[in-house]
């Protein structure tokens, strides 16, 4: 049996040939790696909510971008910056009212984003600027938003990197690292400086509500198979990176299921696969600890 | 503004403004903003897909609510809670982008869902939501004090016998409940702000629970109908004036708590001089 007989059902017709495709899966890759080593500090330091936060507001940048004609990924990437600096301010620093803080950003930044959805509809500016932005459309994404897709990536895992031992050291233990004069709170506002650029790269691939499943699913399916920081990075992204790939192959074949003629969402394929990700690696851990 | 449709925004609202003042009350001292955020807002693919088959939207957001109250609870036992929380949030809303695909639903039904519609309220929404309304205040009153003294002092609850996940449990079922009543006034992101800014609001303002939760009430109501009378006026959606409204009520009200700690400071450093 050739192997084109072989994988004809899995890979539809054209698979491999299709633009979108391309587009979809370096951007796919790239995002997943940014997102596989922010977010295993995301999950380390206990801001999942601050991660989902940043990317529901970057539904404000979205809409205010379509409002002046601007491309999303500027406005997810602006207004979650800004949205980071607000955080900062209000006191994400302090764990006990944190997430009060975040939520109240979040909360002014819906606001904004209601009325800015509103106005893009009222000025036919696209009506349906309001899914495209909610729950993303890889293949929609033009090949030239790609060299900004990935300088923003590398410029994101370089603060991870240059951050790295007094990140580590500032997210275990807060006492110790500010004991040896790392100044913690600095860290700590940089490093929501680059989970605001991760968060607008996965708000570019799966839509800005549904963010969070790359930035915290494969990290904390990643964390409970191992313990070291860098291995779980390098397994997030391997989990980020299968989980992407998996969804847009599946969105693509799904043209050929029911309903005929039109594709279920990248976005659905990819955050289940997360999902289910996470799910299976609470398996092995359970098995794991029920071993030793 | 005050006659026709309009009578229907204003109870509606009101009965949405009271549960969202009393439970958000409970939310923001138990810390459970995540929560609070997670369940109406992954509650939209209920909505999303009780359209798709044909039943009630009420009957959708409910079911969904009680799911992702369940899901947070369960899977949170193990795991870290609020990695749980954004991936059962996110799990549910993927659901709802593919039943939106599936339904071909227009984007106004979309953007409603998600931001509200208090303006379109029909008169027959009223008295499912007054029940609901009353079943989420009764149920906060049966499980007042054991809630209090889990969220204020949890050890001290424990040794009394109320267990930790039971009564967290029972409050993300509440949650899930005011959710199911909510969310179609004023859509599943909103309703979040309404819980969280008028009881941190109060909360900054007197240290007394009864009178802060009184206060919160009296704070979501207030946000509530001036931001239906100003979406009235201008046209714009209520969702940004109940977003920013909330936001700007909290600020006010931690300045007003700042001001008043440096001065009664002051005061304390003059009368030891």
């Amino acid at each position: 049996m050739s192997p084109a007989a072989f994988l004809g059902p899995v890979f539809a017709p054209g698979f491999f040939d299709n633009e979108a495709v391309h587009v979809a899966l370096t951007i796919g890759a790239a995002v997943a790696i940014v997102t596989g080593v922010v977010g295993v500090f995301t999950v380390m330091r206990g801001q999942s909510f601050a991660g989902e936060a940043l990317g529901d507001i970057g539904t404000t940048g979205g809409s205010a971008a379509a409002l002046v004609g601007a491309g999303p990924l500027a406005g997810f990437v602006a207004v979650d910056v800004l949205a980071a600096a607000a955080m900062e301010l209000v006191g994400v620093q302090r764990v006990r009212g944190r997430d009060l803080a975040t939520g109240i950003v979040l909360g002014a930044a819906i606001g904004l984003a209601a009325l800015f959805l509103y106005l893009d509809t009222t000025q036919g500016t696209g009506g349906s600027s309001t899914v495209t932005i909610l729950f993303g459309s890889i293949f929609a994404i033009s090949s030239s938003t790609i060299p900004a897709v990935v300088v923003l990536a590398a410029l994101a895992v370089a603060m991870i990197a240059a951050l790295y031992r007094p990140l580590l050291l500032s997210t275990v233990s807060p006492e110790m690292a500010a004991a040896r004069g790392i100044p913690v709170r600095l860290v700590g506002a940089l490093y929501l400086l680059a989970l605001a650029l991760a968060t607008a790269l996965a708000a570019i691939t799966i839509g800005t509500i549904l963010s969070t499943a790359l930035l915290i699913g494969p990290a904390a399916a990643a964390l409970r198979l191992t313990r070291r920081p860098l291995r779980a990075m390098l397994t997030a992204v391997g989990i980020g990176i299968a989980a992407t790939w998996i969804g847009v192959l599946l969105a693509y074949d799904s043209y050929h299921w029911p309903p005929q003629g039109h594709g279920w969402p990248v976005s659905f394929f990819v955050v289940t696969l997360v999902f289910v990700i996470y799910l299976l690696s609470g398996v092995v851990e359970w098995r794991r600890e029920r071993g030793s | 503004m005050f006659s026709g449709f309009m009578v229907n925004a204003w109870e509606v609202s009101g009965i949405v403004a009271v549960v969202a003042g009393v439970v958000g009350f409970f939310t923001v001292l138990r810390g459970s903003a995540f929560a609070a955020h997670a369940i109406p807002n992954g509650s939209f693919a209920g909505a999303a897909g009780a359209s798709l088959v044909g039943v009630g939207t009420l009957f959708g957001l409910g079911v969904f609510a009680f799911i992702g109250a369940l899901g947070i609870g369960l899977l949170g036992r193990r795991g870290r809670h609020d990695a749980v929380t954004a991936l059962m949030l996110v799990m549910m809303l993927a659901l709802g982008a593919l039943f939106v695909s599936l339904g071909e639903q227009y984007a106004p039904e979309v953007y409603s869902l998600l931001f509200g519609e208090v303006l379109g309220v029909s008169s027959d929404a009223v008295a499912p939501t007054l029940i609901l309304g009353i079943v989420c205040i009764a149920a906060i009153g049966v499980l007042y004090r054991p809630l209090m003294l889990s969220s204020a002092l949890p050890e001290v609850g424990e040794a009394r016998g109320i267990g930790s996940f039971a009564i967290e449990l029972a409050f993300l079922g509440v949650l899930a409940l005011a959710t199911a009543m909510t969310v179609p006034v004023v859509g599943t992101l909103l309703i979040f702000s309404l819980m969280i800014g008028p009881p941190a609001a109060a909360r900054s303002l007197t240290d007394r629970p009864g009178v802060a939760m009184a206060l919160s009430v009296v704070l979501a109501l207030a946000i509530v109908w001036s931001a239906i009378a100003a979406s009235f006026e201008t046209d714009w959606p209520v969702g940004f004036f109940v977003g920013t409204g909330s936001a700007t009520v909290y600020v006010l009200a931690r300045l007003w708590q700042v001001g008043r700690e440096r001065y009664g400071r002051r005061r304390v450093l003059g009368s030891m001089a």
